[in-house]
């Protein structure tokens, strides 16, 4: 769905899913440093900051692949 | 439950882009085709990926997450046997008759098939049953919103629809099916940390197994077939001939290869090839949504420390059944992955509620008001119609929302509307491509007798409540079974009546089925295709992990 001159909705993808990314590896690693009153069930596996990690790669990965302008 | 500034932020973020993609694609929404069919330009893999998120509706996510801790993995059935041999039925065999009839709508297929008023009945009640479907949506997302967050009500159902509205509006189909392929992305990733993690909590799935059955050791929560064998052996009350026909054989091939609101985004491929694989495409994803949804209604079976009941029994400090996902959401997600986890229900509510705009829409511009009231207006004066119309479509969902919050049955009639509908529509249209004899009058009437069939079934049980040992043919059957076999009859009624009609009136000449019908349709050969570009093939491998799938979980 590509018509001249729009950019991809990939790349809008990968734009939410780095900002997210970030977001949510940067609320993981805060987690390490200051442990929450009450935390999650299986909070020792620290999910937050190896999904955010996952989204930083991938959407970075669309960001990049789909950039406007890029050939 | 309460969100940190990191959950904010990313729900923020997420109405940010939402509108700023309806804002940007404005500039490339100029005409009707545009607008209604997104320039008809869609590859594949967006019009499959956005077929399947205009059906990922909050209903669906929060519904099947509940009705799985209700009825265990047999909720699994609407997701496998109740969709994917429709979705490559639809891929395969309808789709080359839609697309080569370059038909806007399915009411307007079947003006084309069968005349004015065949299109009109289905248009009317189209329009109907999709805008009380929209407010349902965003009732049952404004409520757990409520429940979970104490959101107030009114501002749930305010900013999701004018968010909605305003970049429906603006870009029209075109910015509904980007955002919902952006959506589907989010339901993703919002969604499937419950299940990896819930599954490392249990010990995999064996442990998910064992700990339901001790749990609930008199009930079977965890086999998708073997309890099928009579009305009793399953949490459900359903045999296996009302899964197979009643949902397999009419009511998801009547939803998934009539219902607009998925074919509109089929229609809007760019070729017929990627027409008839956007659905395969879809097909391939669905069968992997009860990943997201069915298992974690398991997995709360099997670690919530209290029991859930239903929506009518919760009384101070119980939750129901609704709430098991967002309950598992708040188990296992924190800062920011719960508001991750928040913005994936939400997008699942837009996503379902611009499908129903959109389509809605479409009908009502094209099926209603071009054929009906105002014939020859130029294109730009339909394109300003169906901007008013998606407003009027949202308004008037938000209505229907207001209304549920007075009559809480009503939930109940709108499922029995989608099913009036649905199945005796998928009775017309399939002996309309498939079969040359059947005429105008066959078609209406087929059309007209099969809905008052379904809502005169629906009517008697209400009145009398034993006449559902003659619609489902069990007194043990419940709601659900009762929906299977009204659809099946209803279909049944509205095929024999078309049969007998058509037989007893003129045919539409040869020269006027060209393009619609099998038999007087040139569908391009894909001969020279290599097998791994023609959709016969993925159709072939998705069937064959579908059937895997039934024995393992058997």
């Amino acid at each position: 769905m590509q018509r001249s001159g729009m950019i991809s909705i990939w790349f809008f993808i990968g734009v939410l899913l780095l900002a997210y990314g970030i977001l949510i590896l940067a609320s993981g690693v805060w987690e390490l440093s200051s442990p929450p009153e009450h935390p999650v069930v299986l909070a020792n596996l620290h999910v937050g900051i190896w999904w955010g990690a996952l989204m930083i790669v991938l959407g970075g990965f669309y960001t990049f692949r789909f950039l406007p302008g890029r050939k | 439950m309460s969100l940190s500034a990191v959950d904010i932020a990313i729900i923020a973020l997420y109405f940010a882009a939402v509108l700023g993609i309806g804002f940007y694609l404005r500039r490339f929404t100029k005409t009707g085709e545009d607008f209604f069919l997104a320039g008809r330009e869609m590859t594949a893999w967006v019009a499959g990926l956005s077929f399947l998120a205009a059906n990922l509706g909050s209903l669906e996510l929060m519904g099947w997450a509940a009705s799985a801790y209700q009825y265990g993995i047999l909720a699994a059935h609407w997701y496998w046997i109740g969709a994917i041999p429709a979705m490559l039925f639809l891929g395969i065999v309808m789709i080359p008759f839609y697309y080569i009839s370059k038909t806007h709508s399915v009411p307007g297929y079947l003006k084309l098939r069968f005349g004015e008023p065949a299109r009109a009945l289905s248009a009317i009640s189209f329009g109907l049953m999709t805008v009380l479907m929209s407010g349902i949506n965003m009732y049952s997302m404004a409520l757990i919103m409520n429940v979970i967050l104490g959101w107030d009500i009114h501002f749930s159902i305010w900013a999701s629809s004018v968010t909605v509205a305003l970049y429906v509006v603006l870009g029209g189909l075109l910015s509904a099916i980007f955002n919902e392929v952006l959506q589907f992305v989010l339901i993703w990733f919002g969604a499937l940390l419950i299940s990896i993690v819930g599954l490392i909590e249990v010990g995999g799935w064996s442990g998910l197994v064992a700990r339901v059955h001790e749990r609930f050791p008199n009930q079977d929560y965890t086999h998708l077939w073997s309890g099928l064998g009579s009305f009793t052996g399953n949490p459900m009350g359903i045999h296996w001939v009302g899964i197979v026909f009643g949902l397999g054989a009419v009511i998801s091939m009547g939803y998934w290869t009539t219902d607009f609101l998925v074919v509109q985004r089929v229609i809007a491929a760019k070729d017929l090839r990627s027409a008839k694989l956007a659905p395969i495409i879809g097909a391939a994803f669905k069968m992997c949504v009860p990943f997201i949804v069915i298992l974690p209604g398991l997995l709360g079976l099997a670690v919530l420390p209290e029991h859930l009941v239903g929506a009518n029994e919760v009384t101070a400090g119980q939750h129901s059944y609704n709430e098991v996902l967002p309950l598992m959401l708040a188990r296992y997600c924190g800062p920011g992955l719960l508001g991750l986890g928040i913005t994936a229900l939400i997008a699942g509510f837009m996503s379902g509620m611009a499908g129903n705009v959109t389509a809605f829409s479409t009908v009502w511009t094209y099926d209603i008001y071009r054929a009906m009231i105002r014939k020859n207006a130029t294109d730009q004066h339909y394109v300003t119609m169906g901007r008013w119309c998606t407003i009027l479509g949202v308004l008037v969902s938000i209505g229907t929302a207001y209304m549920v919050m007075s009559f809480k049955s009503i939930m109940d009639y709108v499922q029995a509307l989608f099913s009036f509908f649905i199945a005796p529509l998928f009775g017309t249209v399939i002996l309309g491509m498939l079969w040359k004899r059947a005429t105008p009058a066959g078609g209406f009437w087929g059309l007209l007798a099969g809905t008052a069939s379904s809502i005169g079934m629906w009517a008697w049980v209400q009145l009398d409540h034993s006449a559902i040992r003659y619609v489902a043919l069990s007194a043990n059957a419940q709601d659900m079974a009762e929906n299977m076999f009204r659809a099946l009859w209803s279909w049944i009624v509205c095929v024999i009546v078309t049969v007998v009609v058509s037989l007893m009136t003129e045919p539409k000449p040869m020269s006027e089925l060209k393009g619609l019908v099998y038999g007087e349709t040139d569908i391009p050969s894909e001969g020279h295709l290599p097998l791994w570009h023609r959709p016969i093939f993925w159709a072939g491998v998705v069937s064959a992990v579908f059937v895997v799938i039934q024995v393992i979980f058997w």
